[in-house]
């Protein structure tokens, strides 16, 4: 039998280990898995290389592991937001290293990642500082700098429901970097506000299918 | 050195809007550009796509009806138009790579004659660097439109020889929109096709530090 039910925030994150690198999914605040990353940081769990759009913002999730200086390196395409505080005050003292990637190239490094892909050849960033030192390749005509595939040893991703096998659906816009975070990532735990009986998701509309899923864990709605 | 008739950036927005066709999918970059949404006219049917997953985006919602996951590129509450579809993040981006999306309209750092585009970074070493979707989106959409003034509150040029700011993508630029001119990058650099009512071709030259030529047909900016 499968079950990838697990009954706490704590049994979700066990196991992960310092040094980890972390695929933590979400936009500005819309599907980040808040939970997830506190449980993370009540762990203890530290030297973190943190993959994600945004650097956090506030006292919250990415911003709060910056905070407790769980962080070593952030790879993320935009980490200058509105209360983006504890990015800037932790890169300003060095303490952070950056790795600023195009928001599509840091998208498609992971899908490459869960693709199997060695790389791939992208014009996106091609005669621009990203690319220095990148190899480039001049295919049709056009300039393409390779990029290199960016997996995770762990996804943390928000969903709205799962079944026990860890099929997903997610809400509106909170989807974004969830499925290609869910299928990069050797462990991939996954938030959600509701557990459904197994068949009640719709196959036509399951958005992760369950194989890309190790953990999932119920939050929220009580 | 006098530039009459300088219009303001929503009358910049109605000259843009006209140039989108009808049936048009369309992403908009966060700041400016965004002004040309309520610029469309209702004649015209356009999807608005949205870097983080969403095509037929609609305006912002009644004041209360807010969805915090419900954002556009700018993190600012966004509505669903009916036909409406939400996807994830790498279908987003491939759809902008991909030469899927019919257009943008991009603000501007600088723009070269040959179509360079500098809108990412000024190499302010106090803040931290942030790219977020621009390459991706200047690299890939079919059709790049740049709306911005034409210099900058200092009165720097804008239209340069050359980018010395950081570039965002090279060779991307089709059209620029600013408060004095639309101009063509054309492979002789910018081809002048509108100015506004009242300025003087000369004057207009000594606020481009690029060499401009005027189009044959060159026609009055209308800003209605």
């Amino acid at each position: 039998m499968i079950d990838k039910r697990v009954a706490s925030l704590a049994e979700a994150v066990a196991g992960i280990p310092d040094g980890a690198t972390v695929l933590v999914g979400g936009f500005g605040a819309s599907g980040v898995p808040v939970e997830l990353v506190h449980a993370l940081l009540d762990q203890g769990t530290t030297d973190l290389t943190v993959v994600t759009n945004n650097a956090g913002s506030g006292e919250t999730d990415v911003a709060a592991l910056l905070r407790e200086r769980r962080v070593r390196k952030i790879v993320c395409s935009y980490p200058r937001s509105t209360g983006s505080v504890w990015f800037e005050e932790r890169w300003r003292a060095g303490e952070v290293e950056l790795e600023l990637v195009p928001q599509g190239t840091l998208s498609e490094r992971m899908r490459a990642a869960a693709a199997g892909l060695g790389g791939f050849f992208t014009p996106t960033g091609a005669d621009t500082r990203l690319a220095e030192g990148k190899e480039v390749r001049v295919i049709d005509g056009r300039r393409h700098v390779l990029e290199e595939p960016l997996p995770g040893d762990v996804a943390l991703v928000k969903a709205a429901r799962a079944d026990r096998w860890g099929n997903l659906v997610y809400r509106t816009a909170a989807r974004n970097f969830g499925p290609t975070m869910a299928a990069a990532a050797a462990l991939t735990v996954v938030q959600v506000d509701e557990f459904v009986e197994l068949g009640e998701l719709d196959p036509e509309v399951v958005v992760t299918p369950g194989i890309f899923v190790d953990r999932v864990v119920r939050v929220g709605a009580a | 050195m006098s530039l009459e008739g300088r219009l303001d950036m929503r009358a910049v927005a109605r000259r843009v809007a006209r140039d989108i066709p009808d049936g048009s999918y369309v992403n908009l970059g966060i700041g400016l550009p965004t002004l040309v949404a309520d610029c469309v006219g209702s004649d015209k049917e356009i999807v608005y796509h949205s870097e983080n997953g969403i095509l037929g985006m609609g305006p912002a919602p009644a004041p209360g009806a807010e969805d915090p996951e419900l954002i556009n590129a700018g993190k600012q509450p966004v509505t669903l138009l009916p036909g409406g579809a939400f996807f994830h993040h790498t279908d987003a981006f491939l759809m902008m790579r991909g030469g899927h999306v019919d257009l943008t309209v991009l603000g501007a750092f600088q723009v070269s004659e040959a179509g360079d585009l500098a809108n990412w970074a000024t190499d302010d070493a106090s803040h931290p660097p942030a790219v977020g979707g621009a390459m991706d989106l200047a690299v890939g959409a079919r059709r790049v439109l740049v709306m911005t003034s034409h210099t900058t509150k200092a009165g720097e040029p804008k239209l340069v020889p050359r980018c010395s700011y950081p570039l965002t993508a090279a060779g991307v630029v089709d059209r620029v929109y600013t408060d004095l001119a639309v101009l063509d990058v054309t492979t002789e650099g910018f081809l002048v096709r509108e100015m506004v009512a009242g300025l003087d071709p000369d004057d207009l030259q000594g606020a481009t530090a690029a060499r401009l030529t005027f189009a044959a047909d060159l026609a009055v900016l209308d800003p209605s």
